[in-house]
């Protein structure tokens, strides 16, 4: 009898792995469940800008990956902490941060771009890179999206009150005990690890979007950070299948489906809000 | 034994001293004030204290353990974070119920505990930031012009729960102020700052020290007097005037 229960759940299990559109959806779901929470924090640093930079450093982390022939998570990864920690070191001298970060941002691009012609032999999809490839996510690659996203959740969960404090108020987190630089350091270390996570699920040009939107979505309904970030999480699950549907069905491309189903739910709650006059109490 | 020790503290910004030579100690139970010209590194002084910034020589000494209460001059809640009152003095530490009613009652904003943050007046907030401050049980409670922007009467009670607040902690207070009038009545030991300490000790004795007249006008009586005709009253939160006994 358990046998023919584990040879069922076996079964599944395969039918599942084995098929792309479920793949796509757990990968999709996975990146979601991350992107909600950590996304909440650009919005609330404003570091929209920021996560462009470390997002199209990516494609120079591509190209990396396929000279070296090292993983590409692994390329990315590393071009995007690179990014990410330059740009912290930087910030502050003779430029305003968003000058810096804007030719951080498509310098990094433009010479990912370039980077990615020289390397011999290899005909790279380069559109796969910018705008995503979800329905090519391997089971391989499914294990990676999982543990990454596993890995900035587990980051955000111990470090949740820590990291609120210091988006608040930097010297009120240094009053209670909060190193501010290293949590600092460490919230930038995670957005790479979903950078990298990423880039195969929406691409490099839209992973800012699937951070930024959904948690946009959630401000007018959200009265706690806590509830903005479990808002920000449903709506980017329900972005996800919206757009896996949208593209299954009428064949449009996913990653970019995806992005359109979240700025469609941000439409409507800011919409539907702005109607209402704020309550006061 | 001081909670909090600094020892020749300096603070140089590239050939600009900032801070010189600061010597200062904080004991249990003492509301200390800094005081000081625009410029002369109070705040400075404030952030090497609660451990926000490292000076550039000399040594911080604090006691093990220490717990620090800070109210910030400012503190701009970015309107994209949502964040009620309520969740707000939840974030310092102390989980909920009895004692944070007990806090909230205390600076007054029990019925503003479910509205937003950002929804709050000037005077609401600068009360939410003390009761978060106060939810910590610091050992030492820091407040970085913490009256700014308050008129006169809010100002006086403003102290007087700072008192009272010295009482059931059973912690010390530090200050920097412009209240000048005010911080000499309720202080324990003042500080007069101008990137080095130009004098220091109880309120009539810094009022009398020729450094401290150099920086607030030689003739410090006068400049008491311009305060002199207020406070010969107060008012309780009924708006009733109570005699000031202080």
């Amino acid at each position: 009898m358990n046998m023919i229960i584990d040879m069922i759940k076996q079964g599944i299990a395969k039918v599942i792995l084995d098929d792309f559109l479920w793949r796509s959806a757990l990968a999709g779901i996975a990146l979601a469940l991350a992107s909600g929470p950590l996304g909440c924090f650009v919005v609330w640093r404003r570091m929209a800008y920021f996560g462009d930079a470390t997002a199209h450093a990516a494609i120079l982390g591509v190209a990396l990956s396929l000279a070296f022939s090292i993983s590409v998570f692994i390329g990315v990864m590393v071009a995007a902490l690179a990014m990410a920690f330059m740009i912290l070191s930087l910030s502050g001298r003779m430029f305003a941060v968003d000058t810096l970060l804007g030719v951080a941002a498509h310098g990094a691009l433009a010479l990912g771009l370039v980077a990615i012609t020289f390397i011999p032999g290899v005909r790279v999809d380069l559109s796969a890179y910018l705008f995503g490839d979800i329905l090519a996510v391997g089971r391989i690659d499914l294990l990676v999206i999982c543990m990454g996203s596993a890995l900035v959740l587990l980051v955000l969960w111990l470090r949740w009150e820590r990291l609120l404090l210091l988006t608040l108020n930097v010297d009120l987190a240094a009053a209670r005990g909060v190193d501010t630089r290293r949590e600092s350091m460490i919230l930038v270390g995670i957005l790479a690890v979903l950078v990298a996570v990423a880039i195969k699920i929406v691409g490099a040009l839209l992973i800012t979007a699937m951070l930024i939107i959904p948690a946009a979505a959630a401000r007018p309904i959200s009265r706690t950070p806590e509830w903005m970030a479990g808002v920000a999480v449903t709506a980017a699950v329900i972005a996800v299948v919206g757009g896996l549907s949208a593209s299954f069905y009428w064949d449009t491309p996913t990653g970019p489906s995806i992005v359109v189903v979240a700025s469609v739910l941000f439409a409507a709650a800011t919409l539907l809000t702005i109607r209402r006059p704020k309550p006061k109490h | 034994m001081s909670l909090i020790q600094t020892q020749g503290v300096g603070v140089r910004v590239g050939s600009r001293r900032i801070l010189d030579g600061v010597d200062l100690s904080i004991r249990r139970r003492e509301i200390v004030t800094v005081v000081g010209p625009n410029g002369s590194g109070k705040t400075t002084l404030l952030k090497i204290l609660i451990g926000a910034q490292a000076p550039s020589e000399g040594a911080v000494l604090r006691q093990a353990g220490l717990k620090i209460g800070y109210v910030p001059q400012r503190l701009a809640i970015d309107q994209a974070m949502p964040l009620t009152v309520s969740r707000w003095l939840s974030l310092s530490g102390s989980n909920g119920g009895e004692k944070h009613s007990k806090v909230a009652d205390q600076v007054g904003i029990t019925n503003l505990l479910g509205q937003q943050m950002t929804s709050l007046s000037g005077g609401e907030f600068q009360r939410a930031l003390l009761a978060h401050a106060l939810l910590v049980q610091p050992d030492l409670l820091v407040l970085d012009e913490p009256t700014q922007g308050l008129d006169q009467p809010a100002v006086a009670s403003f102290y007087r729960l700072i008192e009272g607040v010295r009482e059931d902690l059973d912690c010390a207070v530090l200050m920097v102020s412009h209240d000048l009038h005010v911080v000499m009545r309720s202080s324990d030991h003042v500080i007069c700052l101008n990137g080095h300490v130009c004098c220091q000790g109880t309120p009539t004795r810094v009022s009398a020290a020729p450094e401290y007249q150099a920086l607030f006008g030689q003739d410090t009586e006068g400049a008491l007097a311009l305060y002199r005709h207020e406070h010969d009253h107060r008012h309780d939160q009924a708006g009733n005037c109570e005699s000031d006994t202080g």
